[in-house]
């Protein structure tokens, strides 16, 4: 192993299953090197407890690019940890000291109930995007690609919304639990583009009630979301999305 | 020896082979299609786009994936692009050249057939995916922007960033999504496909784990369609995904389904270098960085001073000075095969001297001085130029450089970038025909997981194109001449005795894992795996160093099996477990691609054996007698037939491949 010369307390949240209640339990790491990746931190730790006859700490990941939106620790009180606009896997232990303790948790939401440990099942999400997150068109209809000019500049902003991986930070965040920032980048990669005017009102109608419905909490404008978000999503698809409800509401009445 | 390989090819002139086969495949009609089930394993671009189109149809389908959402399938990593044959940019691109530049990308090792369909189709993904809103980069005029990749001399690949695959993947997953809403699509997210269910000969569907629970489940499908990516992970180390695996396939593969050129693994020039031995995954830095980036070491041996510190003429740009007519744009393999020759030579740089620079100083203070001139600046100074030519690169590749620093705590806007060659995807894969179906009647394999149009090399944007050629356009087709022939087939019971049977030994071969109870973890055999497979079956290899792998592949077999240490139970979310599964199929894996390699004796492509090359160290291809794909079938675990498809070259004269 090269091993890097940081000892730390990790306090971890464990719980067997959605249904059981969960518990911190305190597990003493040393030789973490700041190279290393806090899941690869994670990883070593694992490794230590299997090799102890323990349980290892199951947790989210798969690319370890920060881009698939896995990953999902609840760090120190922040999602994602301390580093702003890194998701957990990108985030490296050269971001904390040597001798620190490290509390991580799951995300909390009712709408996202822990699986174990530090696992939880976003499924939600996926159904809020089965409401209306999608433009309908059935494959092997379309026109020729540059038939449609789209100015750049909406392009490019339509791509910045749509650049959300989908992790829950914004909701694990919140105070009130609120999915907004999620919502309001799909709603706004849409409403930017031309391909999402037909369905603009709908889709925005649809998403909403779903969202309503799995539970999420409603939007007091706290900004933590976008504080925490690892992919700079603004808070301003919030305010699109307010204007897009509100007009979208009115003329279905 | 055993059943000659039927690929299917339709006749005629290859212009007009799709586009006639397609308007005579036999057809299933509407009311027969919603009685037809079909499961599609996989929710990359592959498995997204034809469970999607499929539904479209009107075929019932059910969908698996192991992540907990459809949209974090390992293509959403994908960064660089797509190509397409529009020649949006005419520069002379069209659907001929993308064909030749695939089958001679691949060093001849591709179905001439497939990878003309695949030309003739990529232009219509670019049109779907654009029609779904895919936010792709454009220009001023707002038409859409291309850039180049290697083995190339056109622009014909879009993009959206550095982020192309998660886009694509997004706009294919919204489709499915909707589907879902609609009814049509039944998604299964957290399961693991762990076998395949084959009666009378014919595939019937799927047993699968509910990761979450833990309970095995049984599922049928008039045809089931593996989508479930490449098995790059055997190396341990590897750019794909943590939970990328062979396993889908390998059942497949042990069922009857043979498995074509395992051995044929790209290696990518462009990665960031392996920091240490924590190192858990390999982080690409794009290709489509090599269109800015120039790359080179320094000229002395073990030089030790700082990349800026190493003026001009003491640095060598050696894919520049060694193939002059493609430069930095060479395809991967040979990209690749020159990092490793200067490290190995002792030019290597950084700490661990396995790496060489990618430097973007020259291109930026180029693009700083487009920029100035653009703005009207006149005689820009130094300063201005370097800080507008950040911004332009910036906005070209700015989660790239992000993440490079993330990883490496080096600013690459002010240092070149160190990279190294890593495990990066596999053009080897499950053996299909024309249909994309195996060599299991009712059994399909798309996207990377089946072999069919990259040869012994895949261009860089061409397997996004792949992935979505077969799903949205060509499996909509082909899967016709198969269920027209099944609208009698009832629904078959899962009470069958062939799922009875299936589940049971998936069963016994968890609780084999589960009870071995052993003193080793999982990670421990996958790293001493991926250490046998990249020394001996990596960027290069040789006879002697084959035979070694294969008995100490074996070794680690038997190791695995007597000493695995699996914790908690089997019903439960575990993801120990899944890991285990999953290794267990590598281990078998890894030693068919030795013996895949060992066969070819021949160097093409991604696979370099060292007896057989140039005086120049190029490849040297054998095509009188290895112009043909292996497909393996399985006999028992360590023991497979070989079976031949020879490969016809009707419309590209085969050469020797040259990139200077
Ligand atoms: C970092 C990176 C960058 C890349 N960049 C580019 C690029 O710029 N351009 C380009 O053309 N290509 C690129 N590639 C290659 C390309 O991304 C992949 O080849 C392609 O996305 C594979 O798509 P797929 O649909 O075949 O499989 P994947 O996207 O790998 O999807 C596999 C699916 O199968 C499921 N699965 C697997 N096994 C099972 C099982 N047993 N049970 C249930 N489900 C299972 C998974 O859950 C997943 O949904 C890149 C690859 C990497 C690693
Ligand atoms: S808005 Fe940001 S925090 Fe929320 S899901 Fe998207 S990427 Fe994650
Ligand atoms: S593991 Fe994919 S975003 Fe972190």
């Amino acid at each position: 192993m090269s091993h890097g010369d940081m000892n730390l307390t990790l306090k971890i949240w464990r719980q067997k299953n959605t249904e059981t209640k969960g518990s911190f339990e305190t597990y003493p790491i040393s030789g973490i090197s700041p190279d290393m990746s806090f899941l690869e931190m994670i990883d070593v730790l694992n490794e230590k407890l299997i090799v102890e006859g323990k349980e290892p700490v199951a947790f989210d990941h798969d690319c370890r690019e920060g881009i698939c939106g896995m990953c999902s620790m609840y760090i120190n009180g922040r999602p994602h940890g301390p580093k702003n606009a890194v998701t957990t896997c990108q985030l490296h232990m050269r971001s904390f000291k040597n001798g620190d303790t490290i509390v991580i948790e799951p995300w909390r939401a009712s709408a996202f109930p822990v699986i174990k440990d530090l696992a939880v099942d976003r499924t939600s999400f996926d159904r809020i995007m089965a409401a209306g997150g999608f433009v309908s068109v059935n494959t092997g209809n379309a026109q020729d690609a540059n038939n449609l000019p789209i100015s750049k500049e909406d392009a490019d902003e339509s791509f910045t919304s749509a650049a959300c991986i989908g992790c829950g930070a914004c909701v694990a965040a919140c105070k009130n639990a609120s999915a907004m920032l999620f919502v309001s980048a799909k709603v706004s990669q849409y409403a930017l583009l031309p391909q999402g005017q037909p369905e603009r009102k709908s889709r925005v109608l649809a998403m909403v009630a779903q969202m309503e419905e799995e539970g999420f909490g409603s939007c007091t404008n706290t900004g933590a979301c976008e504080a925490e978000c690892p992919k700079g999503i603004s808070i301003s698809n919030i305010a699109r999305l307010n204007r897009e409800y509100l007009g979208a509401a009115l003329s279905s009445k | 020896m055993s059943q000659k390989l039927d690929a299917k090819i339709p006749e005629g002139n290859i212009a007009e082979k799709w586009t006639k086969y397609k308007s005579t495949v036999p057809l299933v009609n509407p009311a027969n299609k919603r009685n037809i089930e079909i499961i599609v394993v996989g929710t990359g671009l592959a498995g997204s786009s034809a469970a999607s189109a499929l539904a479209e149809m009107g075929y019932k389908v059910k969908v698996f994936c192991f992540q907990d959402s459809a949209r974090r399938a390992h293509s959403i990593a994908a960064q660089g692009g797509i190509n397409a044959a529009k020649n949006y940019q005419n520069d002379g691109d069209s659907i001929y050249r993308l064909f030749y530049d695939t089958i001679k990308g691949g060093d001849y090792r591709a179905r001439e057939a497939n990878v003309h369909r695949l030309s003739e189709v990529s232009g219509n993904i670019i049109d779907q995916c654009v029609a779904q809103g895919v936010p792709f980069a454009r220009e001023y005029g707002g038409l859409l922007s291309n850039r180049s990749f290697g083995g190339t001399q056109v622009q014909r690949t879009f993009y959206a960033a550095g982020q192309t695959g998660q886009q694509l993947l997004l706009g294919a997953y919204s489709a499915l999504q909707r589907q879902v809403g609609m009814g049509t699509v039944k998604s299964y997210t957290r399961h693991e496909m762990l076998d395949v269910v084959n009666i009378d000969g014919k595939c019937r569907g799927i047993i699968a784990r509910d990761l979450v629970t833990g309970k095995l489940e049984r599922h049928f499908g008039h045809a089931v369609l593996l989508c479930t990516g490449g098995y790059g992970n055997v190396f341990y180390l590897s750019t794909n995904a943590m939970g990328s695996n062979v396993t889908a396939a390998w059942k497949a593969h042990k069922k009857g389904a043979y498995f074509a050129n395992p051995c044929f693994t790209q290696i990518h020039p462009t990665c960031i270098p392996v920091s240490g031995d924590h190192q858990s995954k390999l982080t690409l830095m794009s290709e489509s960085l090599r269109n800015d980036g120039r790359i080179w070491t320094p000229k002395k041996q073990g030089d030790t001073r700082k990349a800026i510190d190493i003026p001009e003429e003491e640095r060598d740009y050696y894919l520049e000075r060694r193939y002059p007519a493609f430069g930095n744009l060479v395809p991967r393999d040979v990209a690749s095969r020159a990092a490793k020759e200067r490290c190995d030579a002792g030019y290597g740089v950084g700490t661990s001297k396995m790496a060489v620079y990618l430097d973007f100083a020259a291109n930026m203070k180029r693009y700083g001085r487009v920029e100035a001139t653009k703005q009207n600046i006149h005689n820009p100074d130094e300063e201005t130029i370097v800080r507008l030519g950040k911004e332009v690169v910036k906005e070209k590749y700015g989660n790239l450089f992000d993440m490079y620093k993330q990883i490496t705590d080096e600013n690459p806007y002010e240092v070149p970038m160190r990279i190294y060659p890593a495990v990066h995807y596999t053009m080897g894969g499950l053996w299909v025909d024309y249909n994309l179906m195996t060599t299991v009647p009712g059994l399909y394999a798309l996207g990377e997981a089946n072999f069919s149009d990259h040869g012994a090399n895949r261009l860089g944007a061409s397997a996004l194109m792949q992935g979505l050629a077969d799903g949205y356009f060509v499996i909509p087709y082909t899967i016709g001449a198969y269920l027209s022939n099944e609208i009698r087939t009832a629904a078959i019971s899962t009470d069958h005795e062939a799922f009875v049977e299936a589940e049971k030994n998936v069963q016994s071969q968890i609780e084999k894992l589960m009870n071995i109870k052993g003193t080793k973890s999982v990670d421990y055999f996958h790293k001493k795996l991926g250490k046998v497979m990249w020394d001996k079956c990596g960027m290069a290899r040789n006879e002697a160093g084959l035979k070694e792998a294969i008995a100490e592949i074996r070794a680690i077999r038997e190791e695995f099996w007597k000493d695995l240490r699996v914790p908690g139970s089997a019903n439960e979310f575990n993801p120990e477990l899944e890991k285990a599964g999953r290794v267990a199929d590598f281990i078998e894996l890894g030693e068919l691609m030795c013996k895949d390699a060992l066969n070819r004796n021949e160097s093409c492509g991604g696979h370099f054996r060292e007896e057989y090359q140039t005086e120049e160290g190029e490849a040297n291809r054998d095509d009188a007698d290895y112009a043909y794909v292996a497909a393996w079938e399985f006999n028992s675990v360590g023991e497979w037939t070989l079976n031949k498809e020879e490969l016809k070259y009707e419309n590209i004269k085969i050469a020797q491949r040259s990139y200077k």
